[in-house]
């Protein structure tokens, strides 16, 4: 069995709860964003760029044997590091899952603020064009 | 103005925001350029207005009525003294800058321009001086002209007459620039700009609380600000304009307060400056903003403007001590706003890691979206200062920044 979006999110709740303050939990997700490469250069595309205010994002959507693979990559590093636990979470899962995902891990670890529409890092955006490529491959190879 | 004694503590302690702790440090508020905090004088004042004073202006007979709209004319008048306008038909009432600036733009869309004629800006304005000229262009066929700035942050005066045309009707520029903090040479531009027989609108969102402004000396045909960054109240402003130009604009809006006669035949309108206040005005917030002139007016523009330069020049010798650290704004002549950026650190980055200690700096664009691109940086870090910063909590600042650096190289 594969591990499911639920088990990951719990895998990284997991992975924060010993952090004592916020300084060791953003080195982590800095880490994580430093961690490279999650997009291949070619797909860095101006169609693939999520534009927001303060930072950018890029995505791109893979689909194979009934899964999706993402990869992204932001200019940002914290924003990357959370695009990466986004990628961990949702990469490899079935469109179904996806699309159905609550994310709840964001709340969990203490960075919804990241998520605030107001933010405008593109991480909202991110998530609704990655549920977006989930619904669109459904719709196209679905059975 | 006569110098008083400017005591920090006390001064302090008329801001009861400034007690608040953020993630159980006291507060540290360098986002002044967006909007400073207010006294109790300010809020106070408009606590009496709702308390005691609340009715409808201009309208009533009745004793509240009568009250409030002397009130509200007094307010006018104190602010006709403080920026030394000829008279109070020059002041308006408006929301706030943006608002001032649309009415002048869309007023002189409807009858002064016409296609062909050209706008002339600075790259280093506001998107609030940027857009409603290029509505207004969409609308009559005018164009916009931008004047070039240079590396220090300061306008290429020989490019402003290059482009200073025979076309050019209004020159609409910022007298501080909210992002670089450089006090722009605005007497020596309207004088240039008059011998060319055009107009000018000094944008004074970031003066107004930092330098005394006499647009008598200035010269300039219109002025704005906004209430809200000079310890007044949101959703208040001025429109300063020259009588004679005022009287021949025709009106922005229109509804009550603004008319002298309705029929559905025809309408005429009220004399100045009510013909630009259409509807009822924010009158608690007119108060207010009276009340912060008041307050400032007490220490004397001059003593906060001394002060404030001392935390300028000692927040810029901290800072540039951090390696890698670039300052955009290198003018001689600046008020107290340091935008920055840290060799390889995303603005982003840098701006969610400073909030954690408590520190207010405001990251991003900061709505001024061609200086991004003249300096080539995703966004700007920016800390601007106001008469109740102290030089303690600059060195919060720096050593926050170090950190953040350290973090994230
Ligand atoms: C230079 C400048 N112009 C215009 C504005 C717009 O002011 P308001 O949003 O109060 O209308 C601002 C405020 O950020 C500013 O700094």
């Amino acid at each position: 069995m594969k591990t499911t979006i639920e088990e990951i999110e719990q895998q990284i709740a997991g992975e924060f709860e010993n952090f004592e303050d916020w300084l060791e939990k953003y080195n982590y997700i800095i880490e994580m964003g430093k961690d490279l490469p999650l997009i291949n250069e070619k797909f860095k595309t101006k169609q693939n760029l999520i534009s927001g205010c303060q930072s950018s994002v890029w995505l791109h959507a893979d689909y194979k044997d009934g899964l999706v693979f993402f990869s992204a990559d932001s200019d940002a590093v914290i924003t990357k590091g959370i695009v990466n636990m986004l990628i961990r979470v949702l990469s490899g899962q079935t469109p179904e899952d996806i699309i159905s995902s609550q994310l709840t891990f964001i709340d969990e670890v203490g960075l919804k603020e990241h998520l605030s529409p107001t933010r405008s890092n593109g991480l909202v955006s991110m998530i609704k064009q990655m549920k977006f490529y989930a619904l669109a491959f459904q719709t196209k190879y679905g059975a | 103005m006569i110098k008083v004694d400017f005591n920090i503590d006390k001064v302090r302690k008329d801001f009861p925001i400034l007690s608040r702790e953020i993630y159980k440090r006291p507060l540290v508020y360098f986002d002044n350029a967006a909007t400073n905090q207010k006294p109790v004088q300010v809020l106070n004042r408009m606590d009496l207005y709702y308390e005691n004073q609340n009715s409808n202006i201009h309208r009533g007979v009745h004793f509240l009525s009568q009250e409030a709209t002397s009130a509200y004319e007094e307010a006018r008048e104190t602010i006709k003294t403080f920026i030394n306008a000829h008279s109070r038909s020059e002041v308006v009432f408006t929301k706030g800058t943006t608002d001032a600036i649309n009415l002048v733009a869309h007023s002189l869309g409807r009858k002064l321009l016409k296609a062909g004629d050209e706008i002339l800006i600075t790259f280093m304005e506001h998107h609030s001086n940027i857009v409603p000229w290029q509505m207004v262009c969409e609308t009559t066929g005018a164009y916009l002209k931008v004047c070039n700035i240079t590396e220090k942050g300061e306008i290429d005066i020989e490019d402003f007459k290059t482009k200073l045309s025979r076309k050019t009707r209004i020159v609409a520029l910022n007298h501080v620039s909210n992002t670089l903090g450089t006090i722009n040479p605005v007497k020596e531009i309207i004088k240039i700009t008059h011998d060319a027989g055009a107009l000018v609108l000094i944008d004074g969102a970031q003066a107004v609380a930092h330098l005394q402004v006499d647009v008598q000396d200035l010269d300039c045909d219109f002025y704005c600000f906004s209430g809200h960054k000079i310890y007044a109240p949101m959703g208040t402003g001025v429109l300063y304009g020259k009588e004679d130009i005022l009287d021949k604009m025709p009106p922005y809006q229109g509804g009550g307060e603004m008319i002298a006669m309705v029929s559905f035949e025809k309408t005429t309108y009220n004399e100045l400056p009510f013909k630009f206040e259409a509807g009822t005005p924010n009158v608690g917030g007119a108060l207010g903003l009276e009340a912060a002139i008041k307050y400032v007016n007490g220490f004397g523009l001059a003593t906060l403007a001394g002060y404030e330069d001392d935390l300028l020049k000692y927040g810029t010798e901290k800072l540039l001590q951090i390696e890698g650290l670039r300052i955009y704004g290198e003018s001689a002549l600046k008020t107290g706003v340091i935008s920055f950026n840290l060799n390889k650190v995303h603005s982003y980055d840098a701006g969610t890691l400073i909030d954690k200690f408590g520190i207010a700096v405001r990251t991003g664009h900061l709505c001024t979206q061609p200086l991004v691109g003249f300096f080539g940086v995703p966004g700007f870090i920016r800390a601007s200062f106001a008469m109740y910063n102290t030089k303690q909590e600059i060195d919060k600042l720096v050593e926050a920044v170090i950190k953040t650096r350290e973090m994230l190289l």
